[in-house]
């Protein structure tokens, strides 16, 4: 395997609330920023995860390129899905040992719709998409199943997103949000309204380099000593809710053990258990120290934006073994996991 | 939902998919009322029907087969404040239901005949729960078909009601002529001597008649009472209290509401005087007094009730 490593984060100050920015202005800047820390002002490859849905036009991830510099044009690709998954794209193609550099981009402006509603169309269109059912039903169903099978109650979620909004306040790009109330009311029961991630505008970005080349550009690279992503069935009736087999299978492929940071993408306080027991995660593991999505929800970065966030800890030397883990579907259908090290063969 | 759209996307008059032979045949049973699955090569019965088997990815057989109409409640998830997009207006459930005969579950709305939006969920919205299909009159052939499913009867309600046109006696008469005159009556026994509000005519305690008449005050002592949390149509609200009521210058303690205070602030020995309905609405009752509200006077001590509970 080659060795690549993140070499360079950056990420929008994330609002839950309209801006009056387009998205590639809101990218604009995080690319320049990264351009500049790296030195690089063109990348052997590009490649972007976003939801065309969110603003309802075919293509709009195109216009995105604008942000990049695309002339003469440059090689280019695109996922219909979180920026992690543009990552794991951009990461197999150096693994081919034909581009050494990389830049990984994910943006969502959620403020311009419905996204419970937008998140209706990806679902089966026979059985699932024609009920109207929506993603936070859905997940109320999953935290159900888990809350059913564990014994695990609505206190111990309430602690999780306590944990999360504590931390995100602490975190200059995640949002300012109060203390969950014990007697905050329900959303879609048994979730209430703070264990819901929070919904923002934002974009992140990403560069990925291989070898020789990332040692000359960061001080300290963040190793991408493994990475692997599975599914599960689409249809929430014939699997088992309350566990997530694709991230067990997930994090078993790509090495997750000995982990001192994990950086999960739970938009819903009872996935926290799910993908922690999923993973493994021993109490001596600080999980998501940024806050997590609970706290700032930026749709298709914020699964990029863990990753990111766990290799900040190690470009920080903070950390010397940490993982990203991304989710995509509902019910935490598909997931991601990046192993990250301090050293190339960690 | 944004309040006013400036842009959407449509497909005007819906996006029509071809469905294949084997959701084919299960939309088509469905149209006829019956909830059909399909055989996997393992010998499982996957319903709703797909063309592969979840688990190995191999094609399903040819084999169809009847499940439910029972079925179980897996898991559930439950939608105080529906969105326009949902199939109720008022409160329901979503719903993971395994029907008898099926190995896995299909996702629909559960209707548990909730009507008030923003309620909580209902206790007997529970897994394990019993359900069955709830099917339009006017099937198309499509998932909603199926209105909802709703649980299985586990009640009915029996209409039970007789008509009577009661006396009250000759004593009672006339303590319901002094309540017309916002009064209230009562007799002293000629043996123990003891005053009987509302009377009765006799003293239950000594077994004879009595007919000495005396007007007692409309204020009294709390000697026991009891929080309700059941409505009730004459009360205020829930909780309401009922309470022995002892009026001064009577000896038998008599049943009223108690209003006009917290439920957990009402206590023994507690004074309390009657709220009387307006005079133009007074009758030949005893609901002339709607209740019995805090006086503001000193509790009564334990020793002046102890006799009377």
């Amino acid at each position: 395997m080659r060795d690549v490593a993140i070499v360079a984060f950056a990420q929008t100050k994330h609002s839950a609330v309209d801006e009056g920015l387009h998205e590639t202005e809101m990218l604009l800047p995080i690319i320049q920023q990264v351009k500049e820390q790296t030195g690089i002002s063109r990348f052997d490859f590009t490649c972007s995860g976003s939801c065309d849905y969110l603003i309802g036009a075919p293509f709009s991830f195109v216009s995105a390129l604008n942000a990049v510099g695309a002339w003469p044009p440059i090689s280019e690709s695109h996922v219909e899905m979180d920026g992690a998954w543009a990552l794991y794209e951009a990461w197999v193609k150096m693994q081919h040992g034909e581009f050494d550099t990389a830049l990984v981009y994910g943006f969502g402006k959620p403020s311009q719709g419905s996204l419970r509603e937008i998140f209706n169309r990806q679902y089966d269109p026979y059985y699932l998409a024609p009920l109207g059912v929506d993603q936070v039903s859905l997940a109320a169903l999953q935290a159900q199943a888990y809350m059913h099978r564990s014994g695990t109650k609505e206190d111990d979620l309430l602690a999780v997103a306590d944990r999360a909004r504590k931390a995100g306040r602490a975190n200059p790009y995640a949002l300012d949000l109060d203390d969950p109330a014990a007697d905050a009311a329900y959303d879609v029961a048994p979730l209430k309204t703070h264990d819901v991630a929070a919904e923002a505008d934002g974009a992140a970005v990403i560069v990925l380099a291989a070898d020789v080349h990332a040692r000359d550009i960061c001080e300290r690279p963040a190793w991408i000593t493994g990475i692997d992503h599975r599914a599960d069935a689409h249809s929430p009736g014939v699997r088992d809710l309350s566990r997530s087999e694709s991230t067990r299978l997930a994090g078993e492929r790509a090495g997750a053990t000995g982990i001192e940071v994990a950086e999960l993408h739970v938009q819903f306080s009872h996935e926290e258990f799910i993908v922690r027991e999923a993973l493994n995660l021993g109490d001596d593991v600080k999980v998501n120290p940024s806050g997590g999505p609970l706290a700032a929800n930026p749709v298709m970065a914020a699964g990029l934006i863990r990753l990111g966030e766990a290799a900040a800890r190690i470009h920080s030397g903070e950390a010397s073994r940490t993982l990203g883990h991304a989710t995509s579907g509902p019910c935490l259908q598909q997931n991601l996991v990046c192993v990250l090290s301090g050293e190339s063969h960690g | 939902m944004p309040s006013s759209p400036n842009h959407v996307l449509e497909f005007p008059g819906g996006y029509t998919r071809s469905v294949g032979p084997v959701i084919g045949r299960f939309l088509s049973d469905l149209r006829d009322g019956r909830l059909v699955g399909v055989r996997t090569r393992t010998g499982k019965v996957l319903f709703p029907p797909a063309e592969y088997d979840p688990d190995t990815g191999d094609s399903v057989t040819d084999e169809f087969v009847e499940v439910g109409p029972v079925g179980t409640v897996e898991s559930w998830s439950w939608v105080a404040e529906p969105l326009g997009t949902h199939p109720f207006d008022r409160p329901f459930a979503w719903a993971l239901v395994t029907p008898d005969g099926a190995d896995t579950a299909i996702l629909h709305a559960l209707d548990v005949g909730e009507y008030e939006r923003g309620a909580k969920p209902p206790k007997r919205l529970k897994v394990g729960m019993r359900v069955r299909a709830r099917f339009r009159a006017d099937r198309k052939g499509e998932i909603g078909d199926i209105e909802a499913f709703q649980p299985e009867v586990s009640m009915i309600t029996v209409p039970s009601r007789l008509e009577f046109e009661l006396r009250p006696g000759k004593a009672l008469d006339r303590f319901l002529e002094g309540m017309a005159e916002g009064r209230i009556l009562g007799h002293r026994c000629p043996v123990c001597e003891k005053v009987i509000v509302p009377m009765g005519g006799l003293c239950p305690k000594d077994g004879v008649p009595t007919i000495e008449e005396v007007e007692v005050a409309d204020t009294g002592t709390v000697t026991t009472f009891a929080v309700n949390n059941l409505p009730d149509p004459r009360a205020p609200e829930v909780p309401f209290v009922s309470a022995y009521v002892l009026l001064d210058g009577a000896d038998i303690a008599m049943l009223s509401l108690v209003a006009g205070i917290p439920a957990d602030q009402v206590r023994m020995g507690m004074r309390v005087k009657a709220a009387w309905k307006p005079r133009d609405e007074w009758g030949r009752t005893i609901q002339n007094i709607r209740w019995f509200e805090p006086s503001g006077e000193p509790d009564a001590s334990f020793e002046a009730i102890k006799d009377y509970m």
